[in-house]
């Protein structure tokens, strides 16, 4: 009779049975001479208030890989559920992948409920995780939206600590951008007054930080409506070469003619394909 | 709050009480920031930095040029620890002060920049943290660049980025100015104008990428006018972020020496008022 090997249910606690086999990948790969690739940090500044009719949360568009800027213009802050949205700092794609398992476990209990999620609900479900995993995402959240009993805003730490605050700020950015709310904050402001106050506060912090910048992106959360405005501020614009604003012939121009790289073969293979719909997708070129 | 230091070697997060014994150490050097480019044309040299000085993740300073005048005829950019920079500078301005004293004639640019190779090996084994370009005009009135590493290695090149930014714009340079990876394209000598312009865009391009970059660009540059006397022009301070060209008319010779002259007018006009005073007593 064939034996099978029935594999144990698991035990409770922590699994920590591939750090042992991490170890080992690392050194494997110190001795090829590469190295573990570095996960892409996001070097942040994110922020959220509470205002009178519901929640602001701010952020930068800048993604950093080390020092250099990977993304000029990437997007932090997340979709939970139609009511609550939440700003990600730390490791890219750990914020990413955080809030997208939490988003679609928070949609299918809410149609377990029959209800709209609560904030409540999103925070305990992104501490538990964050906190099983002992720090190891590198996941730091600023959670805000309006629900039945009104507005909320917490903000979560990797290790899985949660505060629930009427202003919180993360990030690299993070002292510049509190500096900015603890001196011109007050309980029940006033929409524009919030709004002004969430992009001076990214703004603090995406020209005293250097690992923010670019951007200002901003999301409003009130009771039955969702205003994702991005790009709030165009902070940051790429240099215009002077040769775009004035015609000076022969200066700044980086097109190269064709023929400039020099071919060596050329083989003509003609695919017989019929042309069935034509899209055309122009590329970012900023 | 997040910061990048709360992120300890294993990618995991600090703890904020450690358990154990820390090891503390000093590090006598920091790392400041900054790019510096140096281009050198058939009679003219440029040098320009950006301006920016930074630490860790904030800024200290948007207004700390990189370049320094050493001669009429040669300019020096330095980039990396800026406690290093401004002693090597000011050792290099002894060193020409008493070379013009004991010689009776101002360095040229290949003599300081040999001068200065043995200056940083004298240093050897605790390095000034200095990336160097050297840019200006040699005994010809030729343009010329050398290229410095922190330990005193050097050659002289037609143009060399260096600094924080230095991987991004070296190619290019090399591609712009050198021709490199191009075939059919005419050699054309550069000219003073398209290398200012070829600066700047090259700085803008820098500037988006490269986080220690940026706030504003300094341009020097280094050329023989048509009284045959070789001058050093302040061609403008290019502030990118506000799209602000400030730029300084090339006038006499009054305008490249400014700091310089201004200084000694204050002395004596200081000197004079003293003597008065003495007198009046």
């Amino acid at each position: 009779m064939a034996t099978l090997s029935v594999s144990r249910a698991p035990l409770g606690g922590f699994s920590f049975e591939n750090c042992k086999r991490n170890a080992v990948l690392e050194a494997d790969s110190a001795k090829l001479g590469s190295s573990v690739p570095a996960a892409r940090k996001t070097g942040t500044t994110i922020c959220g208030i509470v205002f009178k009719d519901g929640i602001v949360l701010g952020a930068d568009t800048r993604a950093t890989e080390g020092m250099i800027v990977a993304d000029k213009n990437c997007s932090k802050i997340h979709y939970i559920s139609p009511n609550i949205y939440c700003c990600g700092a730390g490791t890219a794609a750990d914020t990413e992948m955080t809030t997208q398992i939490i988003s679609s476990n928070l949609e299918l209990h809410g149609l377990s409920t029959g209800r709209l999620p609560r904030v409540a609900t999103a925070n305990r479900m992104l501490k538990q995780m964050l906190f099983r995993y002992q720090g190891y995402i590198g996941a730091a959240l600023v959670l805000g939206g309006v629900d039945c009993m009104g507005p909320h805003l917490y903000s979560i730490y990797p290790h899985g600590s949660t505060d629930k605050l009427p202003y919180v700020t993360m990030g690299s950015g993070s002292l510049a951008a509190m500096a900015v709310f603890e001196d011109r904050y007050k309980p029940d402001m006033e929409l524009e007054e919030a709004k002004r106050l969430v992009r001076d506060a990214i703004a603090g912090g995406i020209f005293n930080d250097l690992g923010s910048g670019s951007n200002i992106d901003l999301c409003v959360i009130t009771k039955g409506n969702v205003d994702y405005i991005r790009p709030h501020d165009e902070a940051n614009k790429k240099g215009v070469r002077v040769n775009e604003l004035e015609t000076l012939c022969q200066t700044g121009d980086y097109k190269y003619k064709k023929g400039t790289t020099g071919v060596l073969t050329k083989v003509i293979t003609p695919l017989n394909l019929d042309t069935v719909g034509e899209h055309v997708q122009t590329m970012d070129t900023s | 709050m997040i910061s990048a230091q709360s992120f300890g070697e294993n990618g995991k997060m600090k703890d904020y009480h450690h358990t154990g014994p820390v090891e503390y150490r000093f590090s006598p050097y920091t790392f400041n920031g900054g790019t510096v480019l140096a281009v050198a044309g058939e009679d003219f040299a440029i040098v320009a930095s950006d301006t920016r000085l930074s630490e860790g993740y904030s800024i200290h300073s948007r207004d700390s040029p990189k370049c320094y005048k050493l001669t009429d005829t040669t300019v020096i950019g330095c980039s990396g620890f800026h406690g290093d920079c401004l002693t090597l500078t000011k050792i290099i301005d002894a060193r020409l002060k008493m070379y013009k004293h004991s010689n009776n004639k101002m360095m040229t640019s290949g003599a300081i920049a040999a001068m200065l190779s043995t200056i940083l090996y004298g240093r050897r084994f605790f390095p000034y943290y200095v990336y160097n370009i050297i840019g200006g005009l040699d005994e010809h009135g030729k343009g010329a660049v050398y290229s410095f590493d922190p330990v005193g290695s050097y050659q002289r090149d037609t143009y060399k980025a260096g600094g924080s930014a230095s991987a991004m714009l070296q190619p290019l340079l090399d591609n712009q100015i050198g021709f490199k990876n191009m075939t059919g394209v005419e050699h054309v000598p550069l000219s003073k104008d398209k290398a200012v312009q070829l600066v700047k865009d090259v700085f803008i391009s820098a500037a988006e990428r490269d986080v220690y970059t940026g706030d504003a660009l300094q341009i020097l540059g280094i050329f023989v006018d048509t009284n045959e006397i070789p001058r050093l022009q302040f061609l403008c301070i290019y502030q990118a972020d506000h799209w602000q060209e400030v730029s300084l008319p090339g006038g006499g010779l009054d305008d490249c020496a400014f700091t310089f002259s201004l200084r000694i007018k204050i002395n004596v006009g200081s000197i004079f008022l003293l003597v008065i005073w003495i007198h009046v007593q």
